[in-house]
């Protein structure tokens, strides 16, 4: 399979700070995610993970710093840049009172044109064969989860920045879903992402947020 | 969950339909309401309660009624409109859909625009409705009756946009409500004062032309600016979330 193109970075940050209710969450943070490429953000709980996400996705404004896609600013093409980002924050955005097929339909519906039988098909390969037409809020959480996650295998975005997407999946959940990930970023999509527990992802980019020193656990 | 293997993955160029995002916001705001009919149907229940218990509570005499009917269906409306604001975005905050909402590849400006028109369906455009039945309640005539229906029409719409926008700003607090009220209702007084203008008007026989037009004046207005505003308030909301 022929390596992606390594050289141009999809997303940039330069000289990153975040301080939060007094508090230096990081500061002086310089990374760029490209291509191919699969990032963890490692870090204690209150360590800024989430708003480090939240700020590459620009949901966050209260940072110093910049943040490029292709280059440029986010917010000279904010449209395009969104067209590009998938975000999965650790609320599923899953609608309790509407069933997966229309939530999972409307997730998609200001991106892609897609049909109902792939919305079905993503939504059986994602586990959730049959509930297709179950109200959301029947099901449990690891459904929920699986959802919001059927969004990922009709996906065209070429970034992806998961928040904690792992939660509430059961193990074999786990194994499918990370073989996914690995899959995708050897087809040259970006991944950025947040995990509780540790995944065995093959060339798996590490940036570490803050120190837990002094604690006992 | 497995993926074969595909072509690999480029950027995207700048593709986003906005008449069919808009359509897919309003879609699914209206079957989310029809789903929760309970909440739903609060705030109108709330209109017709307050109109029929004016006239129990404090005279059911024609000329009483006659004289305040139109002030009583008005402050109705209004009342039911912000009981009905809290809601217009707070569970999509909760579950995590406003903010994919923000994350839309078009411009907030015209989802929220869309996400407004939904609320005024469900919580305006009822009460316009119900309107010329409680109009008869409080003895209205027809003619008066029938400027009434109209000034909601015009009036209603103006209250779900700017309601949003207060909705939107008290979105991070935990108990946004009263708050919310002290922010909307100084921008509600003038499309009370003049929906109830219009109507003492038409009764006394003078042109409402004038009155209408101010109104209309008004709801365009306020659909072209307050979406601007609730869309700067969302991002902030979910800036400090």
């Amino acid at each position: 399979m022929s390596e992606p193109l390594k050289s141009a970075p999809l997303l940039q940050a330069i000289g990153l700070s975040c301080e939060r209710d007094d508090r230096l969450l990081f500061q002086s943070l310089d990374f760029s995610i490209v291509p191919g490429s699969l990032t963890r953000v490692e870090g204690a709980n209150g360590s800024g993970k989430t708003t480090l996400l939240r700020i590459l996705a620009g949901l966050h404004d209260g940072f110093e710093g910049q943040v490029l896609w292709q280059g440029q600013p986010l917010i000279a093409d904010r449209e395009t840049f969104l067209r590009n980002l998938l975000f999965m924050g650790h609320r599923p955005g899953v609608k309790p009172l509407l069933t997966p097929l229309e939530n999972l339909r409307f997730l998609i519906s200001g991106r892609q044109r897609v049909t109902d039988d792939q919305l079905s098909e993503a939504l059986s390969r994602a586990g959730l064969a049959g509930f297709e037409d179950v109200s959301c809020q029947h099901l449990s959480a690891g459904q929920t989860r699986r959802v919001a996650l059927a969004r990922l295998l009709l996906s065209d975005e070429p970034l992806w920045i998961l928040d904690e997407a792992f939660t509430a999946i059961d193990q074999q959940g786990v194994e499918g879903l990370e073989q996914l990930l690995v899959n995708r970023a050897a087809m040259g999509g970006a991944i950025i992402l947040t995990t509780h527990h540790e995944p065995e992802l093959p060339g798996m980019d590490r940036l570490c947020l803050g120190q837990g020193g002094g604690r006992e656990f | 969950m497995n993926s074969e293997a595909r072509p690999i993955i480029r950027p995207l160029p700048h593709s986003t339909p906005l008449l069919p995002a808009m359509w897919a916001v309003l879609k699914r705001d209206l079957k989310v309401n029809f789903r929760q009919l309970q909440d739903t149907l609060n705030p109108l229940l709330f209109f017709v309660m307050v109109v029929s218990l004016f006239p129990l509570g404090v005279s059911p005499e024609v000329a009483f009624l006659e004289m305040a009917g139109a002030g009583i269906l008005w402050v109705a409306a209004l009342l039911s409109t912000l009981l009905s604001l809290d809601h217009l975005y707070r569970h999509d905050f909760d579950d995590g859909t406003l903010e994919q909402l923000a994350l839309q590849p078009q411009p907030l400006y015209w989802l929220v625009l869309a996400k407004t028109l939904a609320h005024w369906l469900v919580t305006g455009l009822p009460l316009v409705l119900l309107a010329p039945m409680l109009g008869v309640m409080v003895h209205l005539d027809g003619n008066s009756a029938a400027i009434l229906c109209l000034t909601l029409l015009v009036g209603t719409p103006v209250l779900s946009f700017i309601g949003s926008i207060g909705a939107a700003l008290t979105l991070g607090l935990r108990s946004g409500g009263v708050l919310l009220s002290l922010l909307i209702i100084p921008l509600y007084i003038p499309v009370l004062i003049f929906g109830t203008g219009t109507v003492t008007a038409a009764a006394e026989g003078a042109p409402v032309g004038g009155y209408l037009a101010l109104m209309g004046a008004f709801l365009v207005l306020a659909m072209t600016l307050a979406p601007f505003a609730s869309a700067a308030a969302l991002r902030i909301s979910l800036s400090n979330n």
